[in-house]
């Protein structure tokens, strides 16, 4: 980079933050129209700006920032006062300026437009004459708007903004930064809690004089705090940092197995040292990440200020805890979720101000955004004292818009029917505006909130007002994981969205994972939870070989609005795991939120838990989710299935074994099989388990040669259906395994002993075998006994 | 000008990379599968903390599995999207290589090893192949 490109760079990123600090100032000067130190203070920056772009040559930037400058001095010597019209006209400066720093930024030179219409509308308002509306290139009129592309709170679009789209940049809340370097602030000491963003009324030192190593340029930063107490970090560094100190604690670890192998005193307390360093060290770098959410919040009243003046509604924006800090990456996230919700506030929430008059309200609605630390979280509220939402209005949209069955809407609970505002393709607005209602939006909303491992509550009150609150962890690069097991490998998965933890004994009757419609699911305190097989999913094992398993370890989770249980091999332990990204070629399986290590050193992948419950085509469909949450009397019908797992015997026959009753399928080596006591055992597991022949147990029928028997060699492998039986398992050895069904149980009479009876299944008629009669007919156990 | 190549031998081919795009060499690190991955993906590694997605090349190149004996090496490369290893049965000597030796890919390959493969330098004992590590690495 030449020496050139370098100072136009510092321009770029000092008339950045001037611009934001401008957005801010032009608003608190048209509450308080009369304050000399912030018209001064606007006028210096434009002063400044106009100043710079003179020097490089950019013209069309001095020409326009010129005009803006000429009525600004009239303005500040009082010759002219300021309406809310002129305010308007500043701001679409603001933003024009903004855009051509874009321009510069991207191309190297201030852009083609000429901006002629606002410069001239500048210098009139500055002669004093009448500012129209349509010269004004007002940022947001209502017929401007319906032309702008649907915004939802999705992703920030990078625009290339000209003046008129001005109203693009506003649904969208800001346009990106133009500043080169994204960077965070860092805390001199790690005491002193980092001493960015000051409050705005505390040291108004001058733009043009604060030197360039101030903190937190980042879009938005409302930094006044003196400039050498801060320093600007590149983030890749930080990064960097982070993964140092994450290398750090894993050498730290194996010191300590060291030293309790030595068991050296000298350097027992080094590593303990080492400990405590490493442990500051890893703290303090996580806060030099931590950033004032004041780089969202600083852009919401002007945000409010153009969207009420487009709905044609009075706002005023409360902020409350600006400076309460948060990790920069969920600075980043949690910008569209509160974006989406304060615009909601206004189109929908606040009333226009006729009707608020009529209902005995101040004609001005109020909006209060608040952040607070709570409880290791950081907890965001936006309240609005306006309509509320109206629970009849949402159940009648929701089953006419197909989303919901009626008779179940009826049954809801309120909190129930509050939350069918969060299920996609919900909207109640009347009509279709640029700010909202086109029913997009709360369920993106919550679906990034939980993405972040955050939670989104609503409280109501119809007439009195609506709270959205969003809570969500202080960090994403550290977060307490849930390390579970499914085949040969770990997985973590966040503790955000774990609710609790089910084993399940699946050979005892009452703790069934049954079946409803062909999906899996678990009777959870009379609720059906929908089962996704991790292994499953993850396509390491099928869902019959999950199915057998003994024991079965559901993690109940919580994510894109829907709970399920995750279905795991084994469930270790719970650690704070430090957070890597994923490679480039990996993140498009959407199934992992990224990976980390663990203190042995090996990598574990994070689960995405909502991409999971999208992979199982859990979250997406609103209409099965009424099914899954309906209580489990309501399904008698699936209650008569019964799930049979269905053998071949010999000669060909087809025999079926209650599901319940198997433990597991076993395919042990022939050779494995032992003698005791004339009876054929197997070692299970610590049990010594008698193995029985189901030719050998069932009567024949007829007598007929066996040519399956004498025709083909003894196989080497064994297919044991291992059943619970009094406390202790009998393995039954049969021809093949080969299905699992549900099934009505409807037998005819029974066809020979050892048999309950037989049906027709799968077009084959099939045995349904006694098991206890069988088993005792064996012997096998109470012989086994007495050899024991 | 003359350009550094890594060599490595790969069932029986003798490969290259330019050696200003490898990294270090490092011997075999046990892995954590990542299911779902496509096919050449062996897994993740730790490698001093930072995480590294590995590739086996064989199966990159559509060439058969390792025997059992052989222990493959990591080959670090370092790509547009970051660092990945690349797995090769073993690792030969740095090679520096004159642009006059270069001709194009014998027509002998075909599939996916041609499209992977630069072209080829004629040595005076064998032939050795220069793989596209961007390419290699990109899945």
């Amino acid at each position: 980079m030449g020496e050139f490109d370098e100072i136009v760079g510092e321009f770029l990123v000092e008339s950045q933050e001037a611009l934001n600090q401008l957005d801010q100032d032009l608003i608190a000067l048209e509450e308080r129209p009369g304050d000399r130190e912030i018209l001064a203070r606007i006028f210096r920056a434009v002063h400044t700006i106009k100043g710079t772009s003179g020097f490089f040559g950019f013209t069309k930037l001095e020409t326009v920032t010129h005009a803006g400058e000429t009525l600004l001095s009239k303005l500040r010597d009082g010759e002219l006062a300021l309406t809310p019209d002129a305010t308007t006209l500043l701001l679409s400066m603001v933003d024009v300026v903004r855009a051509m720093l874009g321009t510069i930024k991207e191309r190297g030179n201030d852009g083609e437009g000429e901006h002629g219409e606002l410069a001239e509308a500048l210098k009139r308002a500055a002669r004093g004459e009448p500012i129209e509306p349509s010269t004004s290139a007002q940022p947001v009129t209502p017929d401007v708007a319906v032309s702008v592309p649907p915004a939802p709170a999705a992703k920030s679009k990078r625009s290339k903004p000209s003046a008129k789209s001005d109203a693009t940049r506003i649904a969208e809340a800001a346009p990106p930064p133009a500043a080169a370097p994204v960077t965070a602030s860092a805390a001199p000491k790690p005491a002193v809690p980092a001493p960015i963003a000051a409050p705005p009324a505390a040291a108004p030192a001058p733009r043009a004089a604060a030197p360039r190593t101030e903190a937190g340029q980042q879009e938005g930063t409302d930094v006044r705090a003196p400039a050498f107490d801060s320093v600007r970090v590149d983030v890749e560094l930080l990064d960097h940092l982070v993964d140092l100190a994450g290398e750090l604690v894993l050498t730290r670890n194996q010191i300590r197995q060291l030293q309790a192998l030595l068991g050296d005193g000298q350097l027992s307390s080094a590593s303990q040292r080492l400990n405590l360093v490493t442990l500051g060290l890893q703290e303090g770098i996580m806060r030099m990440r931590m950033q004032p959410i004041d780089n969202v919040f600083s852009k919401f009243p002007r945000m409010v200020r153009d969207l009420a003046r487009a709905c044609k509604k009075l706002v005023r924006v409360e902020i409350d805890g600006k400076n309460t800090e948060l990790d920069k990456s969920l600075i980043e996230s949690i910008k569209d979720p509160l974006t989406h919700l304060l615009r909601n506030s206004v189109d929908h929430g606040i009333e226009p101000p006729d009707e608020r008059t009529r209902h005995g309200k101040h004609p001005e609605g109020r909006i209060l955004v608040r952040a607070a630390h709570a409880g290791g979280q950081v907890c965001v509220e936006i309240s609005d004292d306006g309509a509320g939402i109206d629970l009849e209005r949402v159940r009648d949209k929701a089953v006419s818009q197909g989303l919901v069955l009626a008779e179940r809407a009826s049954r809801m609970s309120r909190d129930e029917l509050i939350n069918l505002i969060f299920l996609p393709g919900f909207s109640t607005a009347k009509a279709v505006t640029n700010v909202s209602g086109r029913g997009v939006g709360m369920d993106v909303v919550k679906t990034n909130v939980e993405h972040m491992g955050g939670t989104v509550e609503v409280e109501t009150e119809l007439g009195r007002g609506t709270t959205f609150r969003i809570r969500v962890p202080l960090t994403l690069a550290i977060m307490p994981a849930l390390i579970v097991a499914s085949g040969s490998e770990r997985y973590a998965v966040p503790q955000a969205s774990l609710q609790e933890l089910v084993v399940v004994d699946v050979g005892r009757s009452r703790q069934r994972i049954e079946r409803v419609h062909g999906a899996p699911v678990y009777r959870l305190r009379d609720k059906l939870l929908p089962l996704v097989f991790l292994s499953e999913q993850l396509a390491t094992e099928t869902r019959e070989q999950n199915f057998l398993r003994a024991k079965a370890h559901i993690a109940v989770l919580f994510a894109g609005g829907r709970q399920f249980g995750l279905v795991v091999d084994q469930v270790s332990d719970q650690q704070e795991i430090v957070v890597k990204p994923l490679a480039a070629g990996l993140k498009s399986l959407n199934v992992y939120a990224g990976a980390t290590i663990m203190g042995d050193g090996r990598v574990v992948l994070i689960l995405d838990v909502v991409g999971l419950a999208q992979r199982a085509s859990l979250a997406t469909n609103a209409r099965e989710e009424v099914a899954f949450s309906a209580p489990a009397e309501s399904l008698d019908e699936e209650e008569a299935l019964t799930s049979l797992l269905l053998l071949r015997g010999p000669d060909d026959a087809r025999l079926a074994v209650p599901l319940a009753r198997v433990a597991r399928l076993h395919t042990p080596l022939a050779v494995e099989i032992e003698e005791a006591a004339g009876n054929q055992v197997l070692q299970y597991g610590d049990e010594i388990m008698p193995v029985v022949e189901l030719a050998g147990l069932l009567p024949e029928r007829r007598l007929r040669p066996r040519h399956d028997l004498a025709d083909t060699k003894p196989p080497e492998r064994l297919n044991l259906v291992v059943v619970s039986a009094g406390g202790t398992h009998i393995g039954i050895a049969v021809h093949e395994i080969l299905d699992v069904v549900d099934v009505r149980i409807n037998l005819k009479g029974p066809s020979r002993p050892g048999v309950v009876g037989t049906m027709v299944i799968h077009g084959r008629v099939t045995e349904l075998l006694d098991l206890d009669r069988v088993i005792e007919q064996s012997g096998a156990l109470s012989a086994l006994a007495e050899a024991v | 000008m003359t350009e550094q190549y890594c060599t490595f031998e790969l069932d029986g081919l003798y490969l290259g990379l330019e050696a200003r795009k490898v990294q270090e060499v490092l011997r075999y690190q046990p892995v954590t599968g990542v299911p779902l991955a496509p096919f050449p993906v062996r897994g993740l590694m730790n490698m001093r903390g930072q995480i590294v997605l590995v590739i086996d090349l064989r199966r990159r190149l559509d060439l058969p599995e390792a025997p059992e004996h052989v222990r493959p090496v990591n080959v670090l490369v370092r790509g547009g999207d970051g660092l990945a290893s690349l797995l090769v049965d073993r690792v030969g000597d740095v090679l520096e290589l004159a642009p006059e030796a270069f001709e194009p890919v014998p027509d002998t390959l075909s599939g996916t090893a041609r499209s992977l493969l630069r072209g080829a330098y004629q040595l005076p004992d064998r032939l050795l192949l220069e793989l596209d590590a961007e390419q290699a690495i990109a899945l």
